[in-house]
């Protein structure tokens, strides 16, 4: 790391919500975003479980980026990040198993969520602890920021309901007076209407996620930013594979 | 037999991997533009998800004999890892011909979540399905029917993505957000096999 080149912490922080927003900019982690998102409560579970291990093993990757040899680094990589997703996932099971049982198979998928590997290869690699430890908590803001968007519309649209469950999740901990989430159902009875269910079916995550992608492409353009597709193989893990075998073909974007 | 064929089609259609499992959407997204690779890249998934759980299989009967099963998520990844890159190297000097047909597309699917993801299912289902005494040769089934559910959705959605190429599409809309709404409506036809295995009796 140049010592000249200042790091601005605020901007660090703040460029995962919109400017470099990990899921609808740079599409990555899309797998535990479409998966994940059927309830407010159940994406946003998912997004604090991989904010936690994105900011462990930045500041981790970040304070061994000396001793990592670069040709074994993937490897390396992937070794922190399991051992974090194994401590979250005991973690989760032992003081949230409601959300366990919804996760399911994507809380150990936590593993091969891109962002957090490409973070490790595109920032934490290359920066000083604090910095990583700020750029993994702006990205993780940012992921649980679009599965907020995408929880609340699929919830809304195809259950009827927002931040349903919440008790089961923070209830052990947080005193809820009862709040078991917000029903919509018997009103919309009232008026004769039923929650599409499409919307929390497969179907309804890829639509609302394309068209989430697309306004973000509008506010994007109106604050003059690439569009996403531009933005290419830089936040890719895979990109560094890719330039080794030079196969445009093969690399995502 | 009939539990063999019942996970197949479970794997193929009714819970396909990629449009209602949302495992492997990366790959799915990112090379399904050209058939020819679409196809490349899913013959390596087979490959890999087959090979992953040949080895994963019997190394979870260890860790469980050892009570070690927490390890079980570092172990998986840095066997299919390391698995992965033994078979580029054997593959690049033996078997020349399947190496560049499958050799680039190896290393992407390392960390590509469908393959931790069915080997992870399939010890899953040791629980899930024990009355029909879930075993290696389910497993075995259970990841090709996956691999080859990915590939017929990797194939139709390379069709799908040819004619998209050549539509008039809002500015804003053009690029992933459209075809990610393309994936949304394959996925809504795919809604059409649901209860396929149980009408069959086959479960």
């Amino acid at each position: 790391m140049a010592e000249k080149k200042k790091i601005n912490y605020g901007h660090e922080l703040t460029k995962g919500i919109l400017k470099e927003n990990p899921v609808l900019r740079l599409v990555l982690g899309t797998c535990p975003t479409l998966a994940t998102s059927t309830s407010v409560v159940n994406g946003v579970g998912m997004g604090i479980a991989a904010t936690i291990v994105l900011i462990c093993s930045n500041v981790v990757i970040s304070a061994l980026r000396k001793v990592i040899p670069a040709k074994a680094r993937i490897p390396a990589y992937i070794v922190v990040i399991a051992s974090f997703v194994t401590m979250v996932q005991m973690l989760v099971k032992a003081f949230v198993p409601a959300l366990d049982q919804s996760l399911g198979v994507f809380l150990p998928l936590i593993v091969v969520n891109c962002i957090i590997l490409g973070r490790a290869e595109a920032f934490a690699g290359k920066n000083p602890v604090l910095a990583s430890a700020v750029d993994g908590l702006g990205m993780g803001i940012g992921f649980t920021c679009a599965l907020f968007c995408m929880g609340t519309v699929r919830e809304i649209l195809g259950a009827g309901t927002f931040l349903s469950g919440i008790d089961t999740m923070i209830g052990s901990f947080v005193d809820l007076k009862g709040f078991t989430g917000f029903d919509f159902t018997p009103f919309l009875e009232k008026i004769h209407l039923a929650p599409m269910t499409l919307f929390i079916l497969p179907a309804g995550g890829f639509f609302v996620f394309g068209i989430l992608m697309a306004c973000v492409n509008r506010l994007a353009s109106e604050k003059g930013l690439k569009k996403a597709d531009q933005i290419g193989c830089e936040g890719c893990p895979h990109a560094a594979i890719c330039n080794k075998h030079s196969e445009e073909e093969a690399c995502a974007q | 037999m009939k539990f063999y064929i019942a996970l197949l089609i479970m794997g193929v259609l009714t819970s396909n991997f990629v449009l209602s499992k949302f495992l492997g959407i990366c790959p799915f997204l990112g090379v399904s533009k050209k058939l020819n690779t679409a196809v490349g890249m899913s013959t390596a998934v087979i490959f890999v998800m087959l090979l992953a759980t040949a080895a994963t299989y019997p190394l979870n009967i260890l860790l469980e004999k050892f009570d070690l099963e927490y390890l079980q998520t570092i172990v998986f990844i840095l066997v299919i890892a390391a698995l992965v890159q033994i078979v580029e190297i054997v593959m690049k000097k033996y078997i020349k011909p399947l190496y560049k047909a499958l050799g680039i597309y190896l290393p992407l699917i390392t960390t590509n979540c469908a393959v931790l993801g069915v080997v992870i299912l399939n010890i899953d289902n040791i629980t899930e399905y024990a009355s029909y005494g879930f075993g290696f040769g389910h497993a075995m089934m259970n990841s090709f029917a996956a691999g080859a559910g990915f590939m017929l959705a990797m194939v139709i959605f390379a069709g799908v993505r040819s004619r998209l190429e050549t539509a008039d599409v809002p500015k804003f809309m053009q690029g992933l957000p459209i075809t990610l709404v393309a994936a949304s409506i394959v996925s809504l036809s795919f809604l059409g096999f649901a209860g396929l295995v149980e009408g069959l009796g086959l479960l």
